[in-house]
């Protein structure tokens, strides 16, 4: 599939996005110390690839804010469609291995370096994957929205009508022609 | 709820349940016609809405293969995804903001008033503000429309704040929280507006207006109106004398069924308008039907968009409120010396995270691009939103080896931004910056077009039978019992948000079919 198919793909993806964000949390809030014991869940990808991928999930979208249990869920979802598309399984073991092929494993390189080998595999079938299904579920977890100041659903709220939809206070409010009071 | 035989050709057949095709079958049946709306997307309703922008996505957008060509940067970007509309009971009026403003008089008369913008298939519309003028005002008392009928406007949001006080200190005047078919009090059994800021995801409240659950219901409360959901048209069918006698459509199981019809109006968004007619072509009408003109796909516009988003120092929280219900209108009206033809307005805009990530810089990655979206809870937005030139070249077309579930070819859409569009946008980039400057941005940004949801053009209509393919009624020129109902009747695009005009151009067309039909004309 085409990197920027992207939109196409989230139609299958988001569902089990939404599904697996859940369980990933369990597993990584107990483990969040033993990097070994969530790379046993995976059921395509062996624990070098998964540990590699996770490293590959920070350089793309790299957020100070977020923990590995965050991008470990980007891990997951490629880890289970690639179980069940034998496409996605090989472009993501071709494309680890290949991350792998210089003098020394991606995940011993210095971020400068892991960040140089990425920009040259930009347009690879593999990053596009990575970066396509990466835009979605990274972005679609409740963890991720939380830290990065994201609120979500106002829904069970009521909205933000009583909730701060008007309450930015460090410019003047406009005029009541412009802006009439709430009912 | 009625049901019509399938045999039954005494029923209008209108293809599209959004803001043309839901409207007219209201219309329609209020007059007593018979009518069958089929849909090709499934009926959902506020309750099954999600506040969540991929859900929501996936369970309303019109995903079906569609392919792309032109300079456009949606050819790069989403090269599947030319457009962003709907396929739900409802339309793209499920996922539209409400922003409703009448158009401008010399928009109807784009040759005359832009008449020496080269390489553009300009044409003046077949009708005058004037003589659309009661049409607007049943289409703004029955969406509602704020600040008309006495309707209050909507209280502005965090992010209209930023948009004012950046506008009025650049010197902008008229800037308000707009005129929106979203109730800012409780109006025709639906309840004011929560400042949920999930417009584009199907409104959870109903204070927007929706053909969903306004004109449909309405419609089936007469007891003429048989919905057909998961219907997806195939082929419009005609006789010998070059008469529309009914519409081949696919049902959920896959099923094809024949309706007949008295009279077929088309309203599928300007893409699968063009599409339908094209995969109807038969020895009578080998180019497709009612393309005598050779004009049916071409012309496609999609107006001038950008966004620009702006980050400050201090919270914004753009995603809490009304999307839309904020403008800038200064920059709308007729001024040729800006160095481009045509108007546009600023509306303020609004993404969620997962949305903002995905198209404030499509494909991007990072460290750069990550320190954006780390500004999210301080970042404003706006909309631009402005005329775009038809050109015959810019047009939907049928895929020669892409098909899609049911076997016909998939539309390709091809857009090349013409230099006019060009023009405005980046002049719109640069007065955009300097609205959020203006209350101390510490970032602009410059965001490209999304994939279009307003899609116009594609069967204009023309005084003469040769520039296009519809009369002032949206009737074809080849085919008296055959209407087009949605956007692609407009000739030019102006530089308003195409809706309310859609919804008014169905109400008057309702009115001619009547009247035709009285006389015994169609």
């Amino acid at each position: 599939m085409k990197r920027r198919e992207f939109l196409q793909k989230s139609a299958i993806v988001v569902a089990g996005a939404a599904a697996v964000v859940s369980g990933v949390a369990a597993v990584s809030n107990a483990d969040e110390s033993n990097a070994a014991q969530w790379t046993a869940g995976l059921k395509t990808l062996n624990a070098h690839e998964g540990e590699t991928l996770l490293k590959v999930a920070r350089q793309i979208f790299p957020h100070d804010r977020l923990d590995d249990s965050d991008y470990i869920v980007v891990v997951q979802d490629l880890d289970t469609e690639a179980g069940t598309t034998p496409d996605t399984a090989k472009v993501l073991h071709d494309g680890l291995a290949n991350l792998d092929a210089g003098n020394a494993k991606f995940v011993t390189l210095s971020d400068d370096q892991q960040l140089a080998v990425l920009q040259k595999n930009e347009s690879t079938p593999f990053f596009q994957k990575v970066h396509g299904t990466e835009l979605v579920s990274l972005y679609s977890s409740r963890a991720v929205w939380k830290k990065l100041g994201y609120q979500g659903p106002s829904y069970p709220i009521g909205g933000y009508l009583h909730h701060g939809f008007n309450d930015l206070n460090w410019l003047p409010n406009p005029p009541e022609w412009a802006s009439p009071k709430p009912a | 709820m009625s049901r019509f035989d399938p045999s039954d050709d005494s029923v209008v057949v209108i293809i599209g349940s959004g803001a043309g095709g839901g409207t007219l079958a209201n219309e329609l049946c209020q007059k007593g016609f018979k009518v069958v709306l089929l849909e090709a997307g499934k009926r959902q309703s506020s309750a099954t809405f999600h506040n969540d922008e991929w859900f929501a996505f996936n369970q309303l957008a019109w995903l079906d293969k569609r392919t792309t060509s032109g300079n456009w940067q949606i050819a790069r970007d989403f090269p599947n995804l030319p457009a962003w509309t709907c396929k739900t009971v409802g339309g793209t009026t499920v996922h539209w903001a409400g922003a409703s403003l009448r158009f401008q008089p010399h928009e109807f008369k784009a040759k005359t008033t832009y008449s020496t913008v080269t390489g553009a298939n300009l044409l003046d519309w077949p009708l005058t503000l004037e003589e659309l003028e009661p049409y607007y005002a049943k289409a703004e008392f029955k969406m509602g429309v704020t600040r008309t009928n006495d309707i209050p406007g909507l209280p502005g949001n965090n992010n209209f704040k930023v948009m004012y006080n950046g506008a009025t200190r650049v010197g902008y005047k008229t800037v308000h929280t707009g005129r929106m078919a979203i109730n800012s009090r409780p109006r025709d059994d639906r309840s004011s507006c929560w400042q949920l800021g999930f417009c584009f995801q199907g409104c959870k409240s109903g204070a927007k207006w929706s053909t969903l659950y306004t004109e449909i219901p309405k419609g089936e409360a007469t007891g003429k109106l048989d919905v057909r959901p998961e219907s997806q048209a195939l082929q419009i069918q005609h006789n010998a004398h070059g008469k529309a006698t009914g519409v081949l459509y696919a049902d959920k199981d896959g099923k094809h069924i024949l309706q007949k019809a008295r009279i077929v109006c088309v309203a599928c968004n300007s893409i699968e308008s063009a599409r339908l007619l094209l995969n109807s072509s038969s020895s009578t009408f080998p180019h497709g039907l009612a393309n005598s003109s050779g004009q049916v796909g071409k012309n496609y516009m999609r107006h001038t968009t950008g966004s620009v988003y702006g980050t400050f120092k201090q919270p914004v929280f753009m995603n809490r409120g009304t999307v839309m219900a904020g403008i800038v209108a200064d920059e709308s009206e007729l001024n040729l010396k800006r160095g481009f033809a045509g108007g546009f307005e600023f509306e303020t805009i609004s993404l969620g995270l997962p949305f903002a990530a995905a198209f404030l810089k499509p494909g991007a990655w990072g460290r750069d691009y990550t320190r954006l979206i780390d500004q999210y809870p301080n970042m404003a937005g706006m909309w631009i939103v402005g005329e775009d030139m038809p050109q015959e070249t810019n047009a939907v077309t049928l895929n020669p080896t892409v098909k899609d579930q049911f076997g016909l070819p998939v539309p390709n859409v091809h857009y090349d931004d013409h230099p006019n569009d060009l023009a405005m946008r980046n002049y719109a980039y640069k007065r955009g910056a300097d609205i959020y400057n203006a209350v101390g941005a510490v970032q602009t940004v410059a965001v490209p077009p999304y994939p279009s949801t307003h899609n116009l053009g594609t069967c204009r209509m023309s005084e003469k039978s040769r520039d296009g393919v519809c009369n002032k009624w949206g009737q074809t020129h080849d085919i008296k019992n055959l209407f087009i109902s949605d956007g692609s009747q407009f000739t030019t695009s102006a530089g308003e948000n195409p809706t309310l005009t859609i919804v008014t151009l169905a109400i008057r067309q309702a009115d001619h079919i009547a009247h035709e039909s009285t006389k015994r004309n169609l």
